[in-house]
């Protein structure tokens, strides 16, 4: 008996070894493949900040204009429709033709190449919001163009020779560097101005008001639907081969792919019902038909972690099935509901793939005012800057990722947060 | 909470009632990626400077424009389509079948299409046979005899003795693209008809000889990159040995990082695109449902001003955009198309 005792607890410690080595080999990996994912997550994101920072800057020109009453052809009492109508460009070309002195034609295509078209909008909106500015000098920063702009926060000084500037600008840039004029500033546009094929004019603003309606029409029906299904699944419907089947049918549709829901929206919403294409509307309907699978199901899990002890309490004071569910079931589970709906609703954020399908992939400068205006969301946005040839839109790929990395982050961690401030741990 | 929720389902189901039968004050342009850039740029210069909404341009390319501009008259198809290249007869058949008849066709100007690697890289000099032999998936064997093989070509200096012994790397466009479809078309079937024997196809088995000369070869020598031109001149930067097959106004953004190889003697410049000598360039167009001319507020509008000549002309802000403008008798024709919407007659 001893003996075998013994040999039992020898066998253990020679063992032991082995095992305690297993054990730290196993924590390695696992330590390994967090590292490993972190690694990754540091390099993407890094990536992209260092790309897309500079989105943020916009190169301006510094410089005293005199806003030449006569040249315009207007005066202080104009309306804003003749200050529009004024060339504001022309006042623009002509003010830097006179400081430069551009030979010829082909010098004076290049010196106009580099103000942006957006610079003649910045005088007219400043004349029209105040008109006593007629006749006067004006202190502005005037926008560059893209080109100006690249070169000044990316290539200056180094020695790649870049085709799209040409010697001569280089030289005037320079000229400008040396009187202070040349500086870049934070970038408003970026964040007031809807989408432009004019690199330092194109905006997110679009694109966010865009994403917002889309959603907001996502929730409005997919919240009602998707808590209205998990309560009835969960403590209505009788249990039997119908309900089976709408339970997997369920499941498995939280997992098809997102395109599909795309196709199902442009045969169903758009060609049957006539919802226009492109609108926050059609995008809400066809994102509802994704995220609803994720709301049941979530909403389901929340309801059955309510304890039976609160329903029988409930029955037991003499409470209706439906008094039950709503005043004691539905308020519990809600928190959980809402989590499950946050993280849907995410998911549907970063959406492009079924969006292509109906027609939200579209160039839209004006910002949508309301659910039928044709609109475009962040993720599309993005994928259609990265397509851009001016290179200029590829900082503001980036900087338009990093946006809606915040919104991502941002929406997680206000679930997480829910959760743990409204969860009940019984 | 609950009532604020309902008070929001019915009013998006009476938006959906109210949107299905909303007249559309927007235009609505679908169509072709490569014409995508400059229709933009028109559309939103036409939004700032008149009183009409800036229309709304979806990139969809070339066919599935011509899909949903054919399906039909009415605002919920679209006015305009842009595609980069000429409608197909079964295309006009089936606008006609849905009751799409008069279309009006309007020449926008030329694209090219470049071959181009690294700058870094030595720069090539390639005809459009050597573009063949490198990239068909059948050519004519090494003998000289009239028969045809698997490409077994492996370096270029296999293709021409007088280009360098590097591998065939070429990142190009998929066959859902329309730059794909004009390269064959103007580079890959340039250099098959340099072959007489497969030039004598042409009559004797049409369905061969497309395939033949339209064919590109699938094992691995040519890489498809997807439709996002800015990754093939990342990856071609990325890879000294590659090549990249994509529109003239990428290379044009990028003339610091990437090259154009010449093709048949003619380096893909502005000049030789415009005037017609750089071989494979092809002409960019829009159609317009005449339809709806009068009915959507500004086509008429929108049209003069992608017709104008600040920014169609020599000069013009297309022009700044990479798009090769069309000579001034061209032009001339256009504007005439345009000014009368006249129809594309029956083919």
């Amino acid at each position: 008996m001893t003996n075998t005792s013994l040999s039992t607890r020898e066998k253990v410690e020679k063992s032991m070894v082995r095992r305690r080595a297993a054990e730290k080999r196993f924590r390695t990996y696992g330590m390994a493949s967090v590292l490993f994912g972190l690694l990754c997550l540091v390099g993407l994101f890094g990536d992209i900040i260092n790309k897309g920072a500079s989105a943020f800057r916009q190169t301006v020109i510094q410089t005293e204009i005199l806003i030449d009453a006569d040249f315009l052809g207007i005066n202080k009492k104009a309306d804003d429709q003749e200050i529009r109508n004024a060339d504001f460009e022309g006042l623009i070309k002509q003010h830097f033709k006179a400081m430069v002195q551009p030979q010829g034609r082909g010098e004076r295509r290049q010196l106009y190449s580099m103000i942006s078209a957006g610079a003649a909008w910045q005088l007219q909106e400043a004349v029209i919001a105040d008109p006593s500015l007629l006749g006067k000098k004006l202190s502005v920063n005037l926008i560059a163009d893209d080109d100006v702009d690249q070169w000044f926060k990316h290539d200056r000084g180094t020695e790649l020779h870049n085709n799209r500037m040409s010697e001569t600008q280089v030289k005037w840039l320079e000229q400008w560097i040396d009187q202070d004029m040349l500086k870049t500033q934070f970038n408003t546009l970026f964040f007031v101005n809807g989408d432009s094929r004019e690199p330092e004019l194109a905006g997110i603003r679009g694109a966010i008001t865009g994403t917002f309606l889309t959603l907001l029409v996502t929730f409005l029906l997919s919240f009602p639907i998707g808590v209205a299904a998990a309560i009835y699944l969960e403590e209505f419907a009788p249990r039997n081969k119908i309900t089976e089947f709408v339970e997997i049918n369920i499941n498995n549709l939280a997992a098809v792919p997102s395109i599909t829901f795309g196709l199902l929206g442009l045969a169903i919403f758009i060609n049957i019902f006539g919802v226009a294409r492109s609108t926050p509307l059609v995008g809400g309907l066809v994102l509802t038909l994704m995220t609803l699978p994720t709301i049941i199901i979530s909403g389901r899990a929340a309801i059955k972690a309510v304890p039976p002890s609160i329903r029988e309490a409930a029955f037991g004071l003499g409470a209706s099935k439906m008094q039950v569910v709503f005043h004691h079931v539905l308020p519990l589970a809600l928190p959980g509901m809402l989590t499950g709906t946050i993280i849907g609703m995410a998911q549907a954020l970063g959406e492009t793939a079924p969006l292509l399908m109906i027609g939200m992939v579209a160039f839209v400068v004006d910002v949508p005012g309301f659910i039928n205006d044709p609109s475009t969301v962040l993720p599309v946005q993005i994928f259609l800057w990265s397509d851009s040839p001016e290179r200029a839109f590829m900082e503001r790929t980036s900087g338009a990722i990093m946006v809606l990395l915040g919104f991502l982050v941002t929406m997680n961690t206000a679930a997480v947060m829910l959760r743990r401030r409204l969860e009940r741990r019984w | 909470m609950k009532k604020a929720l309902l008070a929001g389902a019915a009013m998006l189901a009476s938006v959906v009632s109210v949107t299905a039968h909303a007249e559309r004050d927007y235009i609505s342009i679908v169509g072709s990626s490569t014409v995508y850039p400059f229709s933009t740029v028109v559309a939103e210069r036409f939004g700032k400077a008149t009183n009409f909404r800036t229309p709304k341009v979806e990139s969809t390319g070339s066919g599935g424009g011509l899909k949903l501009f054919c399906s039909g008259v009415g605002d919920a198809t679209p006015d305009i389509t842009n595609s980069s290249r000429a409608i197909k007869s079964s295309e006009i058949e089936l606008c006609a079948k849905n009751g799409v008849t008069e279309i009006v066709e309007v020449m926008v100007g030329y694209d090219g299409i470049v071959f181009a690697n690294t700058a870094a890289a030595p720069h090539m000099e390639l005809t459009r046979k050597d573009i063949f032999l490198a990239l068909a998936k059948m050519v004519p064997a090494k003998d000289g005899s009239d028969t045809l093989v698997e490409n077994p070509y492996k370096t270029w200096k296999d293709v021409n003795p007088a280009l360098p012994a590097k591998k065939i790397e070429v990142l190009g466009p998929p066959p859902t693209s329309g730059t794909r479809d004009a390269f064959v078309e103007l580079a890959m079937e340039g250099g098959c008809k340099a072959f007489p024997f497969i030039k004598a196809m042409k009559d004797s088995d049409k369905n061969k000889y497309k395939a033949v000369c339209h064919g590109l070869r699938e094992d691995g020598a040519y890489v498809e990159a997807g439709e996002n031109d800015n990754l093939i001149v990342q990856k071609l930067v990325a890879n000294p040995d590659a090549f990249g097959i994509f529109g003239f106004s990428f290379l044009e953004q990028n003339a610091d990082k990437v090259q154009g190889s010449t093709v048949d003697g003619k380096l893909p410049t502005f000049d030789a695109i415009s005037d017609g000598s750089y071989p494979v360039s092809r002409s960019l167009f829009f159609y317009v449902k005449k339809a709806h001319v009068g009915v959507i507020p500004g086509i008429e509008e929108y049209l003069a001003e992608f017709t104008s000549e600040r920014a169609m002309g020599e000069d013009g802000y297309l022009a700044d955009k990479g798009m090769i403008p069309m000579t001034d008798e061209e032009r001339v024709r256009v504007l005439k198309t345009v000014k009368n919407l006249t129809p594309l007659a029956a083919k």
